[in-house]
């Protein structure tokens, strides 16, 4: 904050000082249309320096860096002097555990789609009809959203510990044969995982999905009962149809959400057991951080990175084309 | 775009299509009842199994406390580690909201209401970070502050945040600065008014709602972030309170009882911000997404 003040303050400087400044060439019989063209410059430089030095230098330098370190064989000690070209892809792009990773990230983003998302609409569908508590309710249905994934991910961890919580109320309603060990278990853990994800934040899908039912002109409901449209028709064909902008930007956030998967999993299950709920991300803390192969960290980076913007690309391409809606599309308009 | 209370002013659309409905009253209320229990009775248990104690939990887990055991939150709420923690968490989130805000609304100022040439592409730049998660760029922020010095700071997690939020920043505010009429800016001209002055004395003042929600959306995002202080802060003394409740979960692994408060007096925060902040957040979230 005290940059943002002195930058200012230096701008306001400038400004005070700017009359004299000007006054030269004015003098001089500049015309005023070119004494206010540089004034506009000047005030353009204030407005617009600090924000993109701040949002170059932490946005896009990092970058550059990661695409630098991760032509090297680096782990945090010494000169960066071992260069080693594109071996670190190499060993990224065909390493096992990395496939493993990828593809529960893949699992992850079907998952939401094929399961969130039906019920999202449900949901949706049922909390934009008129009933008492109506606001109490998304509200309630919205909280998980709010709170870290990190006090999720403790919460849920200790909910679902063996022989806690969760497996004790299933014994209690004679549902014992259901128990598992939630965490523990390499064919179930990444499902165990879904299901926390699913409660932080199918609220916040809701009401995207809510936002846009109330697009839709309640007119063309009305018309369509006149005509004798049954209500399950007017959600089938028009409703829906009209809710599906709505739909695809809720594909892409939630495809785009799956891929950065992290905090949940890395506190929950540290990726494990035996790499079952290794994420992209887990596997980049792991070895870049942990094990401070910092090159090959930064390597796995940059493959996210790619990976994530080549789906928004297509996505933009092929799903969000016909959509005029939604900055998220403008921005790789 | 208050979606939570907008259901308010739309009475007239009580027509047939709303009373013939192919989901039955019963059926809905049952769907509503069953939601409502998987999202609060988890936050709920957590909440009354900090005032039990360890041996209760083991005997009777699915019990009220009996009796109400105050200890728990008593003593992480005596604790300076504790303290320590939301400290870090509010001194990173009010910088990097401050930041975000001061420098956003500047840049939505000029792209919004100068015409110059490269301004569309400027816009492109900003929003084109919209599609870069902070997440996947914790480690390249790390080996960068680590080259300039910055690691282990709790300024080298604000400056990443504050950068990372100004694309929403930007797509907020940019539409509302726009839609503010030039009649305006043209009568603070003629009363003499430089257009820094219109923008800090008039355009910030009626910005204020869509204000609101940016600080509210970077403050909850900063407040949430756990990747980038896990890679950035090394010394405990400097973590945030995300970093704090896992930490605490594996040192008192055993004590499960002071794991659920410490985890129940984490949420309190955010979940504060919410309930005061709900119409500015769930309004910006979804009005962030849909331009």
């Amino acid at each position: 904050m005290a940059r943002a003040e002195s930058t200012q303050d230096r701008g306001a400087a400038r400004l005070a000082a700017g009359p004299e400044i000007i006054s030269g060439p004015a003098a001089a019989g500049a015309p005023p249309k070119q004494r206010s063209a540089r004034r506009k410059r000047i005030e353009l430089a204030i407005l617009l320096g600090p924000p993109l030095i701040l949002f170059i230098g932490f946005v896009f330098v990092p970058m550059i860096f990661a695409i630098w370190y991760s032509l090297y064989n680096w782990n945090g000690y010494g000169p960066l002097s071992d260069f080693i070209g594109l071996q670190n892809y190499q060993g990224v792009v065909t390493g096992s555990v990395f496939h493993q990773a990828l593809l529960h990230n893949i699992i992850i983003a079907v998952l939401s789609v094929v399961i969130q998302l039906p019920i999202s609409i449900g949901l949706a569908l049922l909390l934009n009809r008129r009933m008492r508590g109506q606001t109490a309710l998304r509200l309630a249905v919205f909280t998980p959203y709010v709170l870290s994934q990190a006090t999720s991910a403790v919460m849920w961890s200790m909910l679902l510990s063996h022989g806690g919580p969760v497996d004790s109320l299933l014994k209690s309603v004679g549902l014992a044969a259901l128990i598992h060990f939630w965490l523990a278990s390499t064919s179930l853990v990444l499902y165990t995982l879904f299901f926390v994800v699913t409660w932080q934040f199918i609220g916040f899908g809701i009401v995207l999905l809510l936002a846009g039912l109330q697009g839709i002109p309640p007119e063309l409901r009305e018309a369509a009962a006149i005509d004798g449209a049954s209500s399950w028709q007017i959600t089938r064909r028009i409703m829906l149809p009209l809710l599906s902008p709505t739909i695809r930007i809720w594909i892409f956030l939630a495809v785009i959400g799956s891929l950065q998967l992290f905090d949940i999993v890395w506190i929950m299950t540290l990726g494990g057991p035996a790499n079952a709920s290794q994420t992209m991300l887990t596997y980049l803390y792991f070895n870049g951080a942990e094990r401070t192969q910092f090159g090959y960290g930064a390597t796995v980076s940059v493959v996210l990175f790619i990976i994530s913007f080549v789906f928004a690309l297509a996505y933009q391409r092929y799903a969000l084309r016909r959509d005029t809606a939604g900055a998220v599309t403008r921005a790789v308009g | 775009m208050t979606v939570l209370g907008a259901a308010r002013g739309r009475g007239h659309a009580d027509t047939a299509a709303r009373r013939r409905t192919w989901i039955t009253r019963p059926g809905t209320y049952l769907v509503i009842l069953f939601v409502l229990a998987i999202t609060l009775v988890p936050m709920l248990y957590l909440i009354l199994s900090g005032f039990r104690t360890t041996g209760q939990l083991g005997s009777n887990p699915n019990g009220l406390p009996h009796p109400w055991v105050w200890s728990n939150y008593a003593s992480i709420l005596e604790s300076a580690v504790f303290w320590q923690a939301v400290l870090n968490s509010a001194i990173i989130a009010v910088v990097a909201t401050a930041l975000a805000m001061v420098l956003g609304s500047m840049a939505a100022f000029a792209l919004s209401r100068y015409a110059f040439r490269g301004r569309d592409g400027l816009f492109l730049l900003f929003t084109a970070g919209l599609l870069f998660p902070l997440n996947t760029a914790a480690l390249p922020l790390f080996l960068m502050l680590q080259k300039i010095g910055m690691n282990d700071n709790l300024l080298g997690v604000a400056l990443p945040e504050a950068a990372f939020s100004l694309p929403v920043t930007i797509v907020i505010l940019r539409p509302f600065m726009r839609a503010i009429p030039g009649e305006l800016e043209d009568a603070a001209t003629v009363d003499g008014a430089t257009r820094i002055r219109f923008f800090v004395r008039i355009l910030l003042p009626l910005s204020r709602p869509a204000l609101i929600t940016v600080g509210i959306l970077a403050f909850v995002t900063s407040w949430n972030t756990y990747l980038l202080p896990l890679i950035v802060l090394s010394t405990p003394s400097h973590f945030t309170l995300p970093l704090a409740v896992a930490m605490f979960q594996s040192q008192y692994s055993t004590d499960t009882a002071r794991v659920f408060a410490y985890t129940a007096l984490s949420m309190l925060p955010a979940l504060s911000i919410f309930v005061f902040a709900q119409r500015y957040l769930v309004g910006g979230l979804v009005g962030a997404i849909r331009g």
